[in-house]
């Protein structure tokens, strides 16, 4: 062609300027699949350690060559994820291929089902039998009929205590010996009272606002199988049994005098860690880092753990979703179910501690025969397996933790001698019919 | 209309009058000793002291702190085991360690500090500015008169000041009805958002921010945002005609 020099000059400059636009587009794309065939796919997940998948990304990408992985979020809280994941879903824009949910975050997008990809149309079905019944169930929508998300981690349940401060009161500090003391709460509430009969500058439990949703969770196991909304989504607080049997062994044990009060993730109670202002906890998994955390050096060898009572329980745990908006649905489906797959499941337990969702996972040895050193070398992977094999799966409905929010303050302001237990329930019932509206 | 079944709930909900109520209660315990503070400080720096500069800019270092900083600190302070607020009134002899977070008007008291610590330096400074263009000689033929110091306080700086005290007034009064930041980190933990156990402590804008991302309520939200508009310009009216009424005998 024929172009003038001067002509030559513009062209390249409008060359360079298109180059600059297409690729400034393609930057501002989540997902873009080059001409090569390459993809990206992008990861979002929450919390101050992530989901130790690394090394599971660096397999992957090498048994599939077109396809690169990206995390995002590692080190937000989970309330900031929350936000900002809500926002990408009511906006239908900004979040990445495959998201995380937490067990109080699926149940509220349940109602907005449709922003998330099926998994059963990608073949997840076929996993069913690789998580534990109830996890499964978490992750389904009221009907069965869509598959939200894959279980990642589950909490379960035990109990961690001092053992120093159980020496103190005259309690036997030998795990089985202490598991063998509370049978059922009832039994666990008789205990903190010989405890704080013994020990006076000391609480037996962090704040029995924390104890309430676990029993809840066991009681509505065994008993209804819903909380505060039933299978057909009505609503069902004050005619639900269950909740007032959880509310009125939280306030026994409020009553005995057994709370220190601390709300948990606050400064107080990060601090009551350090100042061992308390016995016991209700322990998930994951709360064994927490303590480790916040308790320090210090207190190595002063923890350890024994079984709740009661059967099973959980607090927590997560799931990843395939959001709607994603351009490589197929990919993202693909890349969940090998990371919550045994072998995922495995490897975040070696990394972080997570509890698998996973029935074989959890019979694997590497979990089974793990000894947790800072808990004076408790068997914790198989403490907490045998909690979370031994639960039944109770249905949540969407606004569940809004509602739950507003029981747990009810009996915060219970604990903190601002209501009496039955003004506490009729604002319990008040707000948090108010929340589930 | 779409949409109107919104503000008809919300005329029901007494969350809603709850956090009005706190939003008010916080506005008027924070603002009004924080106005009167400033003026009192602006009057003080604007006299011949030694280390005048020094003062001028320690009054405004509060500004550049940054709120999650001051909020974090505060509530350190007035932690209920270990604060040392509540330290000291242990040496004053006060034995029962006072809740600060579980009390209605404790914690109220407590977010007020943060607010005040914060932001009546800033106020301070613009009474100091305006205080600096009014002519000197006022204040020289008054005390020529035999007014005393206070008079001339009461009866020159403040009425001369009218146009600046309604600017703050105005200002404090957006800024005091759209708290959010202090209340809402002076409880970490789960479910700060609440504002306390019987939510003593929930601001409208927290419970806008609960209402649309606990409960999802987007529609919700977008109602109490407007209310929340009709207050602001409603308060900044009757305290423009409550302001404009400092007398204009002065000049």
């Amino acid at each position: 062609m024929g172009l003038s020099k001067r002509h030559r000059g513009a062209a390249a400059v409008a060359m360079a300027a298109v180059a600059v636009f297409a690729s400034a587009s393609a930057c501002s794309e989540d997902s873009d699949s080059g001409d090569d065939g390459q993809i990206t796919l992008t990861v979002d997940v929450f919390g101050d350690q992530g989901f130790g998948y690394e090394a599971l990304y660096e397999r992957y990408m090498e048994q599939h060559p077109n396809i690169k992985i990206e995390e995002r979020g590692k080190g937000f809280a989970l309330n900031d994820y929350n936000t900002r994941l809500t926002q990408w879903i009511a906006s239908s824009s900004g979040a990445g291929d495959i998201v995380a949910l937490e067990e109080g975050t699926i149940v509220q997008f349940k109602a907005q089902s449709a922003q998330f990809v099926n998994l059963l149309d990608y073949g997840a079905g076929a996993m069913e039998q690789d998580f534990l019944a109830w996890k499964w169930k978490q992750g389904q929508t009221a009907d069965g009929k869509q598959l939200i998300g894959l279980g990642t981690d589950i909490g379960s349940m035990a109990i961690c205590y001092r053992k120093d401060l159980f020496a103190k009161a005259n309690l036997p500090t030998d795990r089985e010996a202490v598991g063998a003391l509370w049978p059922t709460w009832e039994k666990f509430i008789e205990t903190g009272k010989t405890y704080v009969a013994a020990e006076e500058s000391t609480k037996f439990v962090d704040a029995a606002t924390n104890f309430y949703n676990v029993v809840l969770m066991q009681v509505a196991g065994t008993g209804t199988g819903y909380t505060y909304f039933n299978t057909n989504e009505k609503f069902v607080l004050d005619s639900n049994p269950d909740i007032k049997a959880a509310w009125q062994l939280t306030v026994d044990m409020i009553d005995s005098d057994l709370s220190a009060g601390l709300r948990s993730f606050s400064d107080a109670w990060n601090t009551g860690f350090k100042q061992a202002q308390f016995a016991t906890i209700a322990c998930p998994a994951w709360m064994t880092g927490v303590i480790k955390g916040q308790a320090g050096d210090d207190a190595a060898g002063k923890w350890d753990v024994a079984k709740a009572p009661g059967t099973g329980g959980n607090w927590g745990g997560s799931f990843l979703a395939v959001p709607k908006q994603s351009k490589h649905p197929k990919e993202a489906a693909e890349l969940a179910k090998f990371l919550t797959g045994a072998e995922g499941q495995i490897e975040a337990f070696n990394k972080l501690g997570n509890l698998p969702s996973n029935p074989r996972a959890l019979q694997d040895p590497v979990i089974v025969d793990f000894k947790n050193e800072y808990f004076s070398d408790a068997p914790t992977g198989e403490i907490f397996a045998a909690g979370a094999t031994s639960l039944k799966p109770v249905y949540l409905g969407p606004k569940n933790q809004a509602v739950r929010d507003e029981i747990e303050n009810a009996l915060r302001s219970i604990e903190q001698e601002q209501r009496t237990a039955d003004q506490a329930w009729q604002d319990a019932v008040q707000n948090g019919t108010n929340a589930g509206k | 209309m779409i949409g109107m079944q919104n503000y008809v709930d919300l005329w029901a909900d007494s969350q809603f009058w709850n956090a009005v109520q706190n939003t008010f209660g916080m506005f008027f315990l924070s603002t009004i000793p924080q106005l009167l503070l400033a003026l009192g400080l602006a009057n003080a720096l604007n006299r011949r002291v030694r280390g005048r500069t020094f003062f001028r800019m320690s009054i405004a270092l509060p500004i550049i702190t940054s709120t999650a900083a001051v909020a974090i600190v505060f509530s350190q302070l007035f932690n209920r085991d270990f604060g040392i607020v509540n330290y000291a009134l242990e040496l004053l002899g006060k034995q029962e360690h006072i809740d600060w977070q579980a009390n209605r008007f404790a914690s109220w008291a407590a977010i007020s500090a943060m607010v005040d610590w914060r932001w009546t330096g800033y106020n301070a400074l613009i009474y100091l500015a305006a205080m600096q263009s009014i002519p000197k000689d006022i204040y020289e033929s008054a005390e020529m008169d035999g007014a005393s110091k206070s008079r001339q306080f009461w009866r020159i700086t403040v009425p001369l000041l009218r146009p600046t005290i309604i600017f703050t007034v105005i200002i404090s009064t957006i800024g005091g009805l759209q708290l959010f930041t202090e209340p809402l980190l002076y409880s970490s933990g789960a479910g700060a958002i609440s504002g306390g156990s019987t939510g003593q402590f929930q601001t409208v804008t927290m419970y806008l921010y609960q209402s649309m991302y606990s409960r999802g309520k987007f529609g919700y939200a977008a109602a109490i945002a407007w209310m929340l508009f009709l207050m602001v310009v409603l308060t900044v009216a009757v305290n423009y005609l409550i302001t404009r009424r400092i007398n204009s005998t002065g000049k």
